[in-house]
């Protein structure tokens, strides 16, 4: 069971996706890791203990701060968000697609291979370098409590886009057997993806998305997002909740509380203030609805 | 699909999800690569993008491969009688772009190059603003581009070659240069280009330039991709107008407007914002922002209605590829005032107007 809040990183990386101009004053803001860790604490301390968080480089930092002080974060609990896409394609503009691998694949062999076989490719070469990159993510986390690991919206769209399906169920089995973990998927495109992801076998899976009264980039439309949530089977997590601030706070979570199936929501907050807002509004509407179901 | 890189790939995605299209084949010089889709998404592959075009049956083409292929590659499209829709920038020599417009007009085919930006909800709601007039008469506008792409010197590759189409000119300032050839038109000149490199040893990157356009509005460009502040590549315009002014980058319109220009619906005397959430349409397939798949929707539509007279056309993308290269030869030329040999004839030429005021009373004096 996922917690019915968890804490996002886009406002800690200068994501904003309504002005440059307020996510450039973010990263100003929390450009000194100490910023990012007094959130963090202070989400803590509203009993919001999960971190679902890209593995963005400076995450690390925040590990480091979690490993040291196992007191302090005794139930303190990260979901991975794998990987930091920008760092990739930054790096195949730089060094083209090749050189790029083998700049994050540890093993050097691998991409001689690869390169050197040019022929065929078996699925134990893509299982392993899924894996290799995988494990190059998780690295940052080692001795964390991990118990659900996300694989990013624009790989998953974008894999799903190829049709490239195969990936879904290659990541869910290594995720589940090397690091004891639930797989999870955000997407942009939720409908698609489920049936995607019934097709490849990958059951009952956690699946992120943009869930907002406004409908803001939930692609496939809003009539089958509200179709899925009622007769899909899946542990829904609804993102973009205030569809990054066009909504406000009281009004999208008390819509959010009242949709069906919805597990968990993550949201991003930079003051105690409105943390301890957003935790309150869903105490206030999800027990309403939760004792309206129960009735 | 041809030329399976960085935005090869992120094209083939989304439009294998148009529910319109079929992807008939890919097209890619990488044999593992084709290897891969090939065998776990099961589409038809070519290392050979003559033979695609003979035997794959195809409608239309997106070509993807680096710059300096695609004159040729769209020449054989257009021969193949199929429609085309090319990676930005569009060609390297603009009298083969000429040509190639004139051949794709000629057979009625739907002809687009990837300019995104103009799919982006808040640059069309500023090119409604000023075609409206609601900034009254554009005086000057500057647009910038910056992002973390290359932040040390670095190997080799297709687009850290300014021979083949890549660099900061190419690959970022030609969005900015678009987007002013969108809102204002042709340049009739260009001015004090830079065009430098920071850290790559084949390229610029960094651009900067001054326009000049027909009806009196200047424009300055500012792009640099060796900004780590960026998290990503980032595009952004701000112009003046005797109205009022703009500024738009792909987030969101902010729009100062006097009263003396008529106000469009909606909009009040002073500052209006407008957020990507409540101007971007929703899309069928969402990747990497709207505008990419967009792009595609649009160029599928215009082949459905057979309308070539598109957006984005290869002959708007030429007034680009023409802005580019008078960018070129302006950097090559290098004049430039030098402020030394300035300076010293300010002074003398002060000095002898000083002179000659002192010397004024007397002069007369002695005349008289």
């Amino acid at each position: 069971m996922m917690d019915r809040l968890l804490f996002g990183d886009n406002q800690f990386f200068g994501v904003n996706h309504m002005s440059e101009e307020k996510a450039r004053s973010q990263a100003l803001r929390f450009q000194d890791i100490g910023a990012v860790i007094d959130v963090l604490d202070a989400a803590y301390d509203e009993g919001i203990r999960t971190f679902m968080c890209t593995t963005h480089d400076r995450v690390s930092l925040v590990c480091d701060q979690v490993r040291a002080n196992p007191a302090r974060y005794q139930d303190f609990l990260f979901y991975p968000c794998m990987p930091y896409a920008h760092k990739y394609a930054n790096a195949v503009t730089e060094d083209g697609m090749l050189g790029a691998l083998k700049r994050f694949l540890p093993d050097q062999g691998l991409v001689d291979t690869i390169r050197r076989g040019a022929i065929a490719v078996a699925r134990k070469d893509i299982e392993e370098v899924t894996t290799l990159l995988v494990d190059a993510e998780m690295k940052m986390f080692s001795g964390l409590n991990t118990p659900v690991v996300f694989l990013q919206n624009v790989v998953v769209d974008f894999l799903m886009g190829l049709g490239f399906n195969e990936a879904f169920r290659i990541f869910a089995d290594y995720v589940k057997n090397r690091y004891n973990a639930e797989p999870g998927f955000i997407t942009m495109n939720l409908p698609m993806l489920l049936t995607v992801l019934e097709d490849v076998g990958v059951e009952n899976p956690i699946v992120c998305s943009n869930i907002n009264k406004i409908g803001f980039r939930m692609c496939g439309g809003f009539d089958a997002y509200e179709s899925a949530l009622k007769e899909k089977r899946f542990r829904a997590v609804a993102m973009s909740v205030l569809a990054s601030g066009a909504i406000p706070a009281d009004e999208a979570i008390e819509w959010v509380c009242e949709q069906p199936n919805i597990e968990a929501i993550v949201f991003g907050a930079s003051s105690h203030g409105n943390i301890k807002r957003t935790r309150e509004l869903v105490d206030q509407y999800w027990n309403r609805e939760a004792a309206v179901g129960n009735r | 699909m041809v030329g399976l890189g960085k935005m090869g790939l992120s094209h083939q995605s989304i439009i294998n999800m148009h529910p319109n299209v079929k992807l008939a084949a890919v097209c890619d010089s990488t044999g593992f690569l084709l290897d891969v889709l090939n065998k776990y998404t099961g589409v038809r592959t070519f290392s050979d993008y003559d033979e695609m075009l003979d035997n794959a049956e195809l409608d239309a083409v997106i070509i993807s491969t680096p710059s300096r292929l695609h004159a040729e590659m769209v020449r054989n499209a257009l021969e193949h009688d199929v429609h085309v829709f090319c990676e930005k920038p569009f060609v390297l020599d603009t009298v083969q772009g000429k040509e190639l417009a004139r051949l794709a007009t000629e057979r009625s085919l739907v002809n687009q190059v990837g300019y995104h930006c103009r799919f982006v909800a808040a640059f069309q709601e500023a090119k409604r603003l000023l075609d409206a007039g609601a900034i009254g008469k554009v005086t000057h506008a500057l647009a910038e581009s910056y992002g973390p792409v290359v932040l040390k010197p670095t190997g080799s590759t297709w687009r850290t070659k300014r021979s083949e189409g890549g660099g900061c000119l190419y690959d970022y300032a030609a969005h900015p240069i678009n987007l002013l050839t969108w809102y204002f038109g042709a340049p009739k000149a260009v001015a004090g280009t830079v065009i430098n490199n920071v850290f790559s040893s084949e390229t610029d990157d960094e651009v900067y330039s001054t326009f000049y356009f027909p009806t009196g509005t200047t424009a300055q460009l500012s792009v640099n991709w060796t900004d780590e502040s960026c998290r990503k590549m980032t595009t952004k315009l701000t112009i003046w107008g005797t109205a009022g002014k703009i500024y738009v980058d792909r987030q969101e319109v902010q729009a100062y407007l006097r009263d003396t220009a008529p106000l469009p619906s909606g909009y009040k005397k002073g500052w209006n914002v407008r957020y990507t959430t409540e101007l971007t349409e929703p899309v069928q397939f969402y990747l990497r922002g709207e505008e990419y798949s967009s792009q595609l929707d649009y160029f599928i539509r215009c082949i459905e209605s057979r309308q070539s007279e598109n957006a984005n056309s290869f002959e708007s993308a030429l007034l680009t590829d023409n802005v580019i290269s008078a960018m070129k030869k302006d950097a090559g030329k290098g004049a430039r005032l030098d402020i030394d040999d300035t300076e010293a004839e300010g002074t003398v030429a002060h000095g002898l107007r000083w002179w000659s005021r002192w010397l004024a009373p007397w002069a007369s004096r002695s005349k008289s």
